[in-house]
C-alpha cells in the first residue's frame, strides 16, 4: 500500500521538477545567449549586404634585398570586409589574393602567441585582436616603432629578447620543500598578486612604446621588468633568490630609468598593469637598501 | 641581417598628435623642468644687482616691471610653477602606488586647476602698467 502512495507522489514531483529545468533551460545564460546568436544569424545576411564595402589599409612596405623596394612606401590594399574581421585577417586577405612578398609574423591568430603586434593607426596593437570596424579608415599598419625593420611589417626582436632573457625570467629556488615527491605549494593569496603579471606574451608592444627604452639601450623596459616582477614577488622562490633578483632590478639602467609616462600601460594587449608594477619595484628597491642607522 | 631602415623622428616626436595623457604629462613636466631652472639663472642675476647697493637694485627692479613683456612673462612663469607642483603631486602619488588607474585624470585636473589659477592671477600681475 505504501509503495503505492508514494509511486504518484515521485511522479508528480519528477514531472514538477522537469518543469523547473524547463524554466530554468529557458532563462539560462547559455539559452539566453543561443537565442541572441539566432537572431544575429538572421540579421547579420542584411548587415553584410550593406556593408559591401572595404576596407581601406595602407601597409609599410619595406624590402632591403630588393634594389626597388629599399625606399619604404605604403601600399595600399582594399579588403573586402566581413563581419568580425580584424586588422591580421585583412592582412592575410591581401597576402592572400593581392601581394603574396606581403611580410608578417603571426601564428595562432588568438592574442596568445604574441608574434604579431604591430603599429596601427598611430597605436602598437596586437593585429588579431584589433577589429577593423573599431578602426578610422585608412588603416595604417607600420611595424613596430623603435625597433629596426627587417622587412615589411617584421621587426628586430633580438635585443627585446635578451632584455626579457637578463631578468631571468625562469623559476629558480634553493629552499626545496621536504621529501623527494613534495611539490612547492603557493598561496592564494600571493598567486592573486602575481597573476595579471603572469600573462605577457611577450608580443614587444610595451617596449615598442616606451621612449626610455628607445632612448636608452641598456634599460631592460617594461616587459622584462614585469617578467622580473612576476618572479621577485613569487614567495616560493625563496629570501636569497630574492635578493638576487632584486640586484638585477635595482641597477641604474633597471626600475629608475622608468619615468612613469604609462605608455606601456596603455598598449599593453593583455591588460598587465605595468607601470603599476614598476612603480612597486621601485619601492621595493627603496625598502630593500634605506637604512636610518 | 643585412641592414635596416631607420624611420627617425616619425618615432618621436613626429607622432605627437598620438601621444596620451600620461606622455604629455611627462613632456610638459620636463619642459617645466627646464623652465624653471632657466629662470632660476634670472633670478640670481637681477637679485645679484643688489651686491652693488640698494638704489641700483630697487631701480633694476621699478624699471622691468614697467614692461608689459616682463608682466606677461611672470604670468607664464606662474602657469609653468604651478604645473610643475601640480604635476609633481600628482607624480608623487605614482611613485606611492596610489590611483594609477586614474593617473590620466590626475593630468587633466593639474592642467584645469593650473589654468584656472593662471587667470585668476592675471589682475594681480598686470596692475598698473598700462
Amino acid at each position: 500500500m505504501s509503495t503505492q502512495e508514494q509511486k504518484p507522489k515521485n511522479q508528480t514531483e519528477t514531472d514538477t521538477e522537469s518543469a523547473d529545468e524547463d524554466i530554468i533551460a529557458a532563462s539560462s545564460p547559455q539559452q539566453r545567449r543561443l537565442r541572441e546568436k539566432r537572431g544575429r544569424e538572421i540579421e547579420s545576411p542584411k548587415e553584410t549586404a550593406e556593408q559591401e564595402d572595404t576596407y581601406h589599409l595602407k601597409v609599410f612596405r619595406y624590402d632591403p634585398e630588393v634594389a626597388d623596394k629599399q625606399e619604404p612606401r605604403f601600399d595600399d590594399f582594399h579588403v573586402p570586409y566581413r563581419q568580425g574581421m580584424t586588422v591580421l585577417d585583412a592582412l592575410i586577405y591581401a597576402r592572400d589574393r593581392f601581394d603574396s612578398s606581403l611580410t608578417f609574423r603571426h601564428s595562432c591568430r588568438q592574442a596568445i602567441c604574441g608574434s604579431d603586434a604591430f603599429f596601427i593607426n598611430g597605436r602598437q596593437r596586437l593585429g588579431c585582436r584589433t577589429q577593423l570596424s573599431d578602426l578610422e579608415e585608412p588603416v595604417r599598419v607600420e611595424p613596430l616603432p623603435h625597433q629596426e625593420v627587417v622587412k615589411d611589417l617584421v621587426v628586430d626582436m633580438e635585443h627585446f629578447y635578451d632584455q626579457m632573457e637578463a631578468v631571468e625570467p625562469y623559476f629558480q629556488t634553493n629552499e626545496l620543500p621536504e621529501g623527494e615527491l613534495e611539490e612547492q605549494r603557493q598561496s592564494r593569496e600571493n598567486h592573486e598578486k602575481i597573476k595579471m603579471s603572469t600573462r605577457c606574451i611577450w608580443c614587444a608592444a610595451c617596449y615598442s612604446s616606451c621612449n626610455i627604452a628607445a632612448g636608452d639601450n641598456e634599460y631592460l623596459g617594461p616587459a622584462a621588468i614585469n617578467k622580473a616582477y612576476r618572479f621577485a614577488m613569487d614567495e616560493r622562490e625563496g629570501e636569497d633568490l630574492k635578493q638576487h633578483r632584486m640586484r638585477i632590478i635595482e641597477q641604474e639602467h633597471g626600475v629608475w630609468r622608468c619615468q612613469t609616462q604609462f605608455s606601456c600601460t596603455m598598449v599593453c594587449p593583455k591588460d598587465i598593469p605595468l607601470t603599476e608594477h614598476i612603480q612597486e619595484l621601485k619601492r621595493e628597491a627603496v625598502k630593500n637598501n634605506l637604512k636610518f642607522w | 641581417m643585412s641592414q635596416s631602415y631607420n624611420r627617425g623622428l616619425v618615432e618621436d616626436f613626429g607622432r605627437w598628435r598620438e601621444f596620451s595623457a600620461g606622455m604629455w604629462a611627462w613632456i610638459f613636466h620636463k619642459f617645466t623642468g627646464w623652465v624653471l631652472v632657466g629662470y632660476l639663472f634670472t633670478h640670481i642675476a637681477v637679485l645679484s644687482t643688489a651686491l652693488s647697493g640698494e638704489i641700483l637694485y630697487t631701480e633694476t627692479i621699478r624699471a622691468l616691471e614697467s614692461l608689459l613683456i616682463v608682466r606677461i612673462l611672470e604670468v607664464g612663469l606662474l602657469a609653468v610653477a604651478v604645473f610643475h607642483i601640480l604635476n609633481g603631486l600628482r607624480l608623487l602619488l605614482v611613485d606611492l602606488g596610489i590611483g594609477l588607474e586614474a593617473q590620466d585624470k590626475s593630468f587633466y585636473a593639474s592642467l584645469v586647476l593650473t589654468g584656472a589659477i593662471v587667470v585668476a592671477s592675471v589682475p594681480t600681475f598686470v596692475a598698473g602698467v598700462f
